[in-house]
């Protein structure tokens, strides 16, 4: 970022343009997420049309409803924790912000560029998990203390697969810099044919599922939405929260949605990069500058289409119970990835 | 928890969540070690599994059950007070509210008790009309069911299905009586209106759509992993239990029970004239209830399209005084409902309306099971057990 489109920026314009660029890159795929997958595709799947008034096609509706929650009471139970409560919801949207500042947009669009950045990634996503609790605890509500210990025993569970998951890709690549992770699997071949790269969907197919299951519990969404559980827990850790601070806890829910699915794209769908064979390009260096524009687009791409893969199981299918998920994650996800990561490891040496 | 310190003269049923139990004991051996503190949970009045205001205080030993018991009343309206001030044609329009999703269902039962009284009999094609009306309703409460179990579990989309399709049965119960949900259409002697132009046909293709309907949920719900999962072997009752309880209906013959009142009475309505198959399951599990109700829908299409077939010519009013006078008697009535068997028995002093009538509903029944089922299970099992009992606040209150 420091020669952005050969411009050389002041360190203070970077900081602003980095903020900025945050801003826009948890904000605008969240935004996106709720009008197409929440408000459409959920209403098309269900033979209805959902938001039809606000703006064409209610493409105004998330505005409007961003209005409606402004509006409303900012209620805090008299039991509650009062600071505490007031400060979960900003601890949850904070871990999506973090966890968006590894994501790389294109060869020098990055915010930052750690040497372990996925070592970061995985560490800084479970800081939302203090959120959570945080609500569910202070909210001097059985449902939410439920609903908060629910979540946090299930992302503990479901924190081992992810990083097992991960870990194939990190051997594979031999590096856990994701933007090194990014060139490694364009620049890479399949038994010499590199028209498609070698992205690690294909190679490590049982991470990307493990992976793709474990950010499903991460993030709450149906089948593992115990924490939420509305017909049960009536929105779990939520139950109390209204107006602005309600607002900040649905848009760190489908915020992270996207940001997972960004890390996941680079990971295993080759984020920011299409195959460097395609226009001759070997290294990182001779990358052309225009993938600087085009990269964030080809993120942005790939992220749809793991949100879709994510919203259409979260619609499709009915919950698991507490322990069930448990045993699945402990019984099924980690024997599985931990073979996974036996199988690249020799694989690795093999070849 | 005294089945537990006296295995050995534990009841019968008991016996059989003894052993669900025990296989749980380790988990309460290490809550004695630790010390933890028991939770009290009251699940409602006002909760979105409860289908109304009924209310669960439960016992959590962590997210496990101690005990449960049922606590309702929170709409009691007093019907069977209410119909002891109304003349005999205006109960109807109460009792429609009782099962607020089968309303016709109500009806039935207390205009066939009054006309036992009065030795009325309706005409024929006022019998099978009747039916039809009555398997309709059955159909437009258990296709609700079908949806809402979903709902329950976690699953957001079979409802919209559900409503989209029951939608087709209350426009046809809507053409038929005038009313969407409450038709108050049936009298003591016959029906107020004959069938309009056109309807036979149009129910012929609705119940064709509602079959499509049923193996749409099957598929998307029923043969889902995690749907079985959540189900099989959760809340069994075994047959002797149900049948101590006094369950009815669908949680009956979940349990193995062959108990259907339309095939095993005598009544005037066109049942007899019919062939259909009573479902049984023998497992008694939250699974076995919904998916005999899910034939039981099947089944009704079937019933249906019989019956319009075969529906006779004719009047559909008896010949009755312009001002009825109930003669002095008593009757007890009860028909197959939706939700179990519904009845009513009815005291005449002969007036014009009822001196006492005892409403018996099977939601009540149905729900008085609940703290012997519900020791012991996980409090996401709680809303599985509530969702396969199947039952209407209105039913259970009264």
């Amino acid at each position: 970022m420091h020669s952005l489109l050969a411009v050389e920026i002041p360190y203070w314009g970077q900081s602003v343009l980095r903020v900025l660029g945050g801003l826009v890159a948890v904000l605008l795929p969240a935004g996106t997420i709720v009008y197409v997958f929440l408000f459409k595709m959920m209403s098309f799947m269900q033979s209805r049309l959902g938001p039809m008034e606000a703006g064409p096609y209610g493409s105004m509706q998330l505005f409007a409803e961003v209005g409606k929650w402004l509006q409303k009471e900012d209620i805090q139970p008299d039991n509650a924790d009062k600071r505490i409560f007031r400060m979960a919801p900003i601890i949850v949207l904070m871990s999506t912000f973090l966890l968006v500042a590894v994501v790389p947009f294109g060869p020098d669009a990055w915010f930052t560029n750690f040497e372990t950045g996925v070592f970061y990634a995985l560490a800084v996503s479970s800081i939302s998990v203090l959120g959570i609790l945080m609500a569910g605890w202070s909210s001097a509500n059985k449902y939410s203390l439920l609903g908060g210990l629910r979540a946090a025993g299930q992302l503990i569970a479901y924190e081992l697969p992810m990083v097992l998951a991960v870990m194939g890709v990190v051997i594979q690549a031999g590096t856990m810099n994701l933007q090194q992770i990014v060139v490694a699997q364009n620049a890479g071949s399949i038994f010499g044919t590199d028209i498609v790269g070698n992205p690690y969907v294909l190679t490590q197919f049982v991470g990307f599922v493990v992976f793709m299951i474990a950010v499903q519990a991460e993030l709450t969404q149906a089948p593992f939405d115990m924490p939420i559980a509305e017909s049960e827990l009536v929105s779990g850790y939520m139950t109390e929260y209204s107006g602005f601070r309600f607002l900040i806890f649905f848009i760190g829910e489908f915020a992270t949605a996207g940001v997972f699915a960004m890390i996941a794209s680079t990971l295993f769908l080759g984020g920011w990069g299409v195959p460097f064979s395609w226009f001759g390009w070997t290294t990182m260096d001779s990358v052309a500058n225009w993938m600087n524009v085009a990269g964030p687009l080809i993120v942005f791409t790939k992220m749809m289409v793991l949100t879709f893969l994510i919203m259409w199981i979260r619609f499709s299918y009915p919950r698991f119970r507490e322990d069930q998920l448990q045993r699945f994650a402990w019984k099924v996800l980690i024997p599985v990835s931990l073979a996974n990561i036996m199988v690249t490891a020799v694989l690795k040496v093999a070849f | 928890m005294t089945i537990l310190n006296d295995p050995v003269n534990a009841k019968l049923g008991d016996r059989a969540q003894l052993s669900y139990i025990a296989s749980q004991a380790a988990d309460a051996r290490l809550n004695v070690e630790l010390e933890t503190e028991g939770m009290t949970l009251n699940i409602g009045p006002q909760h979105p599994a409860t289908h109304g205001t009924l209310r669960i205080i439960a016992r959590l030993d962590g997210e496990q059950v101690l005990w449960a018991e049922p606590s309702c009343g929170y709409m009691h309206r007093g019907y069977e007070k209410l119909t002891e001030v109304r003349s005999f044609p205006q109960v109807t329009s109460l009792i429609n509210r009782i099962d607020w999703l089968g309303s016709f269902a109500n009806e039935v039962p207390f205009i066939l008790a009054a006309e036992k009284l009065m030795g009325v009999e309706a005409p024929p094609r006022a019998q099978w009309i009747r039916t039809i009306l009555f398997e309709l309703s059955r159909i437009a409460n258990v296709s609700l069911f079908l949806g809402d179990l979903g709902v329950q579990l976690g699953a957001i989309t079979p409802v919209f299905m559900a409503f989209r399709d029951r939608e087709y049965v209350l426009n046809l119960i809507e053409s038929a009586t005038g009313g969407r949900f409450h038709p108050n259409f049936d009298r003591i002697g016959g029906l107020k209106d004959d069938l309009p132009a056109g309807w036979i046909d149009e129910t012929k293709v609705v119940m064709k759509k509602l079959r499509n309907f049923c193996d749409e949920i099957e598929s998307l719900l029923f043969g889902n992993e995690i749907f079985q999962s959540r189900t099989r072997g959760i809340g069994v009752i075994p047959r002797d239990v149900a049948m101590q309880y006094g369950l009815s209906g669908a949680n009956l013959r979940a349990s193995g029970v062959d108990w259907d009142l339309r095939r095993d009475q005598e009544s005037p309505m066109a049942w007899n004239k019919v062939d259909f198959k009573v479902w049984t399951h023998p497992d008694g599990d939250s699974f076995a209830r919904c998916w005999v109700r899910l034939q039981e829908t099947r089944e009704a299409t079937k019933i249906v399209d019989q019956l319009l077939d075969g529906i006779p010519a004719g009047p559909v009013m008896a010949k009755v005084p312009k001002i009825i006078k109930v003669p002095e008697g008593e009757a007890w009535v009860s028909t197959e409902n939706p939700l179990g068997e519904m009845g009513y028995y009815v005291v005449s002093r002969g007036d014009s309306g009822p001196f006492r009538v005892k409403i018996r509903s099977a939601s009540f029944n149905n729900i008085s099971i609940t703290p012997w089922l519900l020791r012991g299970v996980y409090v996401p099992d709680i809303i599985t057990i509530l969702a396969s009992l199947y039952f209407i606040l209105g039913d259970i209150d009264r």
